[in-house]
């Protein structure tokens, strides 16, 4: 009887085995090859591209994608300000994230409640896009590198996760370091930021990938500014234009699409070249994000 | 926000002559934070006050005063208008669909990762599923329309060599496939991410239950039924509150990005409404109403999601 149950059990067991490795190998597949077969088309030779049946390795290996989308100078422009906003971005995030945070975490603080009420109500309140668009003008904003970087200055987010972060850390430390004479600054300074380095670093990679990720902004504000536009708006207009026009390109205009190289290598090229700067700070993503992740939720 | 309000304390009432020798101690740390409260306070709050414009013959360059106040027209105009309520459609419509999708789908991915025996496996699988997250929407949608066009496209030509279909489908073409693109998009880039914090969940739960179940002999299923999917079923439930919080507020980025002129009707949400119709045609009076409908609209839903969120978490403390 009880033989009879376990060798059922396990013939069960094996076919829930079976599908879940199917499932499993399925959803891994459906999600690395769309990267692999883009990366293979960038290196692939542009003419032979459009024959098609390209997978994973590239069939006509060539660099001339790359060649041709860096001779392009609109895209040496995006580089260069995707790197300046995301750097620049990330430098003022941390510290406005950091300060309000230090701030708040001190319980003597007076106007603790009071900043911690105001900062909370900021992630529920939106006036929408076109009373910010407004703004931005009537500020003087549009066409400037800065509405890349200041209007999403303080984020209460990023202030909460470094706050219960600084909480878990013991009070006397900053109770001593006020005992030797130390003032708020040089606390926040010398004592809590050295300490708080993990929850930074976390916070910095969540302000880097957006600011690396982001275009709407460059799109809404920048767009008709040649020296100000960034990567992901270089690539949005690439994908844009191909999108709507890709049908078109098959049959009418075909000598003449494959006399240069194709909008499709360029979209792939591109493409690859947006989403390298991710995946070489992937392994700290995975570290770091995982555990803001799993922070942010157990405090919300 | 729980936690937060619950954390401070009221202060107690001080007699004023106190309160400047403090404020002048703790100097340093106004200095430190009211710089970023002013801001917050013009990027985050000032906007709110362009909801004036709504009711105004909103005219750019002229000051507060010199515009022509208008009441509810424009309000009224946004009822009449047929592309309002396509929007509006659309936007229930794809928020609906990804609100089932991305809710159902992880808890099922975190369940089969849960039941790979190979370590190593499991952390690549994990690697992988992740790394859509991570890129932009721009970048997604470029690897997505690729994979789905009639030239070479991916998904046809599985199609095709599994003789599904005789010739490639125009996915993006398609008015009526837009809400299902835009949904599998979404669960292919949120998937993996999503899964983390009931892969945590289920980490939580005890080893000893899975052990007195094998020496029961349940089956693997069996398991899932009733050890991993109970273990977890309080994540799923305040998952779910929570995304029904969000529920309007799905933005426009998928759909301006995937979007085009051919499936205008099925991708116009209220938030590319408003950038069309308002902005793109300088009605800013008229696309602040829209605004303001959206907003609306989503703290409300946020409320009664957080009402909801409290009577149940207060039901499970008791």
């Amino acid at each position: 009887m009880l033989n009879n149950k376990l060798a059922t059990a396990s013939w069960s067991d094996r076919i829930f085995d079976l599908v879940v490795y199917v499932a499993i190998t399925v959803v891994t597949i459906a999600t690395l090859y769309p990267f692999l077969n883009v990366l293979a088309i960038s290196f692939n030779d542009s003419t032979d591209s459009i024959k098609g049946g390209i997978t994973v390795f590239p069939r006509v290996f060539t660099f001339k994608n790359y060649e041709t989308i860096f001779a392009y100078s609109g895209l040496m422009t995006g580089l260069k300000i995707s790197v300046l906003r995301t750097v620049i971005g990330t430098i003022l995030g941390l510290v406005s994230a950091s300060m309000l945070a230090f701030t708040l975490s001190r319980v003597d603080f007076q106007a603790r409640k009071l900043v911690s009420t105001f900062l909370a109500l900021t992630m529920y309140v939106s006036g929408g896009l076109i009373p910010f668009y407004i703004l931005i003008k009537n500020l003087h904003m549009m066409g400037t590198f800065g509405v890349y970087v200041l209007p999403g200055l303080v984020s209460a987010f990023n202030v909460f996760v470094i706050r219960s972060f600084i909480d878990g850390l013991p009070y006397a430390l900053q109770e001593s370091a006020k005992l030797d004479g130390a003032n708020d600054f040089t606390i926040y300074w010398r004592v809590i930021l050295p300490l708080t380095k993990p929850a930074l670093a976390t916070i910095a990679l969540f302000l880097a990938v957006g600011q690396w990720n982001a275009w709407f902004d460059t799109y809404l504000y920048n767009g008709s500014k040649d020296g100000l536009t960034t990567l992901q708006f270089e690539l949005m207009k690439v994908i844009q234009s191909t999108t709507t026009n890709a049908d078109n390109f098959r049959g009418r205009n075909m000598t003449e699409v494959m006399a240069q190289i194709s909008p499709e290598s360029v979209k792939m090229a591109i493409t690859i070249v947006v989403t390298v700067p991710i995946l070489v700070i992937y392994p700290f993503l995975q570290r770091y994000f995982v555990k803001g992740m799993t922070l942010g939720s157990v405090k919300s | 926000m729980k936690a937060i309000t619950a954390k401070v304390e009221p202060v107690p009432k001080k007699p004023a002559s106190r309160f400047w020798p403090k404020f002048l101690e703790q100097k340093y740390l106004y200095m430190m934070s009211v710089p970023f409260v002013l801001w917050a306070f013009v990027f985050n709050y000032l906007p709110l006050w362009g909801w004036t414009m709504a009711f105004q013959k909103y005219k750019p360059g002229k000051s507060f005063f010199e515009q022509k106040w208008v009441g509810l027209k424009y309000f009224k105009e946004l009822f009449q208008d047929e592309q309002f309520f396509n929007a509006l459609r659309n936007t229930l419509a794809m928020s609906i669909m990804g609100l089932l999708a991305g809710f159902i789908i992880p808890i099922i991915f975190a369940v089969l990762l849960n039941e790979l025996r190979l370590m190593f496996l499991k952390r690549f699988v994990q690697t992988v599923s992740y790394l859509p997250h991570f890129v932009s929407w721009v970048v997604a949608a470029g690897i997505i329309t690729k994979m789905l066009s009639t030239d070479n496209g991916a998904v046809n030509d599985l199609l095709m060599s599994l003789h599904l279909i005789s010739e490639p489908i125009q996915f993006m073409a398609k008015g009526n496939m837009f809400w299902g693109i835009v949904t599998a998009s979404d669960v292919w880039k949120e998937t993996g991410w999503n899964t983390i914090i009931y892969l945590a969940a289920i980490s939580g739960i005890g080893p000893e239950l899975y052990e007195a179940a094998r020496v029961d002999g349940a089956s693997r299923l069996q398991q899932v039924r009733n050890i991993t999917l109970p273990g977890i079923r309080t994540t799923i439930v305040i998952l779910l509150i929570i995304s029904i919080g969000h529920l309007i507020s799905i933005g426009f980025e998928k759909q301006f990005l995937l979007g085009n002129n051919l499936v205008r009707d099925y991708s116009q949400t209220l938030d590319l409404y408003a950038l069309n119709y308002g902005l793109g045609m300088g009605r800013f009076s008229f696309g602040t109403a829209i605004n303001i409908f959206n907003s609306v609209v989503s703290v409300i839903l946020l409320f009664v999601a957080n009402g909801i969120f409290k009577k149940i978490t207060k039901e499970s403390i008791i």
